[in-house]
């Protein structure tokens, strides 16, 4: 049965549409992701879920059950608060404890659980110790036991890790993912941090604007994206105008603006004619020097358009290329630094830039805007 | 910076310097002093002569008893109401406050513009037997002719409640408004609702506030004699008033000064004790 439903939840502030009429099913178990920029509603989706926040319309089922009008501590979820929240006042012990003593859990059970977590969070002997005597790394994995010991349904956190620097992050994200398989309990994780959410997630619901743009699995919504919004956000894409030609049973073709045909299952148009936008990711383009037999040896992918060359960045492991078609858009390339061609293309070379049918996607021409920026100036918030 | 602060240098022991000396000539000395005059014998016009004469103590703790109690009580009473007046005020501008925070709190010490003279003499006004309040609830015969507010200890500890109310809605608001909301959040998503919440983690994290706010009332209000000597009467003398007759009037040089040691030796005990009570780890932390 689906964990978390939610039916057109909204919520508006005095002059904000914070979360617009947004449909959600969450299956049990999942490790469930809401991606999205700074101020996308991420927040008060979760605040709602938690009962913090009172939805301006819309319902709230948690396990089949309408919880849209319980308060907070009637409803079987724990949040990690993007803060920690930590009770300054309280020892470890007591933080953890918190919860079970409320629910009046008898003082021996209470003990054992509230050390079974510290084990669990690798925290075990720190009970007594008062919380401005934890480091921040600490400190989010009491936060994270003080939730988890009460065994809600459903854990929510809110970028629990967003306070961490990068070392420590990584770390937490492979600890978060073992801890919830061992739970087995359903969370829910908001982050602006894409390359998190692919990590952990089994699904990603990518927020903007206080809707849905996207709900798949991790690697669909990468492979797939659905609104150049997500193309954007998630990783570095390649967007060409083009125009639909029509197709041919499963396979569709459409004519770039930068002079050529390319093909693409027609199952990923989202338009049968007109206008749309062509996709593809920077690592699945193939570069060679226009006019060179191309080798011959391996299936560089039968779609390919001219360009040329007006950056090159040697990164070391990689080399990215930026390109310029002939319509005059911009189209990034990485190449992996495999050794035997290190001889780097220059600026100003004209270019063959391949790709195979599979690897290509489509989205609406006049779809949101791109979520490329965002994407950008969140990263610089968080390093 | 670091191979600075390792080399002993005297610039910081010369700017404690104004301050200590200051404190050294018009704090500690005057209170050596009178801890010695508060063993002397004799009159003002022969002079007074250092006997080790402690018996001033025992004196004036049995002439004064009732004036020593009364205010004990009163600070008492003051420090209790002021709480709980400033609790519900200090907590709404704190978490309601909005943008408006700075205006509430200017309100709140907007009566410290003027004197606090001239301010307990506007409430001797209010108060009076025929003034705006008394004499129209008396026009309407509500009131008896012969019902005074004034000399009484409704009186006084009014005075004193609204003079002393500030030096605890301050410092609570101060820890109230510190207290991170989301730890409210914290405490309803775990099972509190919020009774629970506000006795859990609310106001053992105010406390500090509490402890603060009740001693800069408490001690102030104990020794006050303004109050007394402006809306109290014969049945409200406090110790303040004695002390100040025994210096001004009498001119008792000793007794004035054992009483003001006595009256000294009971705040710091009380503040003792009240200190252990609240807990001293909620004072630091
Ligand atoms: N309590 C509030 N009052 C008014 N506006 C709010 C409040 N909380 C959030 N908002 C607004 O709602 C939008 C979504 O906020 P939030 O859910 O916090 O986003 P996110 O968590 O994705 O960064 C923002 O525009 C924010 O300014
Ligand atoms: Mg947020």
């Amino acid at each position: 049965m689906a964990e978390i439903r939610l039916e057109k939840l909204t919520k508006e502030f005095k002059e904000t549409l914070a979360v617009d009429h947004i449909d959600l099913v969450v299956e049990e178990g999942q490790f469930f992701s809401l991606l999205g920029p700074s101020g996308c509603g991420k927040t008060t989706t979760l605040r709602m879920i938690g009962g913090f926040e009172d939805p301006s319309s819309g319902a709230i089922y948690l396990g089949g059950d309408d919880v849209t009008d319980l308060p907070a501590y009637k409803r079987n979820v724990n949040t990690v608060f993007q803060s920690y929240a930590l009770f300054p006042h309280l020892d470890v012990y007591n933080n953890v404890a918190y919860g079970l003593k409320r629910k009046k859990v008898d003082q021996a059970d209470i003990k054992k659980r509230v050390e079974d977590m510290l084990v669990l969070v690798d925290l075990e002997g720190y009970g007594p110790r008062r919380i401005n005597q934890m480091s921040g790394g600490q400190q989010q994995r009491v936060a994270l036991a003080r939730a988890l010991v009460n065994r809600p349904a459903v854990l929510l956190l809110d970028e629990p890790l967003g306070a961490l620097d990068l070392k420590l992050r990584n770390q937490m994200q492979l600890e978060l993912k073992r801890i919830q398989r061992e739970v087995g309990i359903t969370f829910i994780y908001v982050t602006h941090d894409q390359e998190e959410a692919m990590r952990m997630s089994d699904r990603i619901a990518v927020m903007n604007a206080g809707r849905f743009e996207q709900v798949g699995a991790a690697q669909d919504v990468y492979k797939l994206p659905a609104t150049a919004f997500v193309a954007g956000f998630l990783g570095a894409s390649n967007l060409l105008d083009g125009e639909v030609e029509g197709a041919d049973g499963s396979s569709a073709k459409v004519a770039l603006a930068a002079g050529s045909t390319i093909a693409l299952p027609a199952a990923r148009l989202p338009n049968e004619r007109g206008s749309v936008r062509i996709g593809v990711r920077p690592e699945k383009i193939f570069i060679e020097a226009a006019g060179s037999s191309g080798g011959g040896t391996e299936n560089r992918g039968d779609n390919a358009i001219e360009a040329m060359v007006d950056i090159s960045i040697y990164t070391g492991v990689s080399t990215s290329y930026e390109c310029s078609t002939t319509d005059g858009s911009k189209v990034v390339v990485y190449v992996q630094n495999m050794g035997a061609s290190a001889d780097a293309l220059a600026p100003g070379s004209k270019v063959r830039l391949s790709w195979h049918p599979e690897h290509t996607f489509a989205v609406e021409k006049n779809s949101s805007t791109e979520g490329g920026d965002n994407e950008m100036s969140d990263r610089g918030g968080t390093t | 910076m670091a191979r600075r602060s390792r080399r002993w240098s005297p610039v910081p022991y010369l700017l404690t310097l104004p301050g200590a000396l200051w404190l050294t000539v018009f704090f500690i000395v005057p209170m050596f002093t009178m801890f010695s005059v508060s063993f002397q014998e004799g009159n003002f016009e022969e002079g007074f002569v250092f006997t080790g004469y402690w018996q001033n103590y025992t004196n004036v703790l049995t002439r004064y008893d009732t004036q020593l109690f009364r205010s004990l009580a009163y600070g008492l009473i003051v420090t209790l109401v002021t709480l709980c007046l400033s609790y519900p005020m200090a907590y709404w501008i704190a978490r309601r406050g909005g943008k408006n925070k700075n205006l509430f709190l200017l309100l709140i010490l907007l009566p410290f513009f003027t004197p606090f003279i001239i301010r307990t003499l506007a409430w001797k006004q209010l108060l009076g037997d025929n003034s705006i309040i008394l004499g129209t609830l008396k026009g309407w015969n509500l009131l008896p002719e012969s019902y005074q507010v004034l000399a009484t200890s409704t009186a006084v500890l009014s005075g004193l409640i609204y003079n002393f109310l500030p030096f605890m809605a301050l410092p609570l608001y101060v820890a109230l408004e510190r207290m991170d909301p989301s730890l409210l959040d914290a405490a309803t998503d775990l099972y509190s609702n919020r009774r629970q919440a506000f006795l859990r983690v609310t106001l053992p994290l105010s406390l500090p506030g509490v402890f603060a706010g009740s001693l800069l009332t408490f001690i102030p209000a104990v020794g006050d004699f303004i109050n007394a000597d402006l809306l109290g009467g014969v049945n409200t003398v406090m110790i303040g008033n004695v002390i100040q007759r025994e210096f001004v009037t009498n001119l008792d040089y000793p007794e004035g000064a054992a009483l003001s040691f006595l009256l000294m030796g009971m705040i710091v005990i009380g503040v003792f004790l009240y200190a252990r009570v609240l807990g001293t780890e909620e004072l630091t932390g």
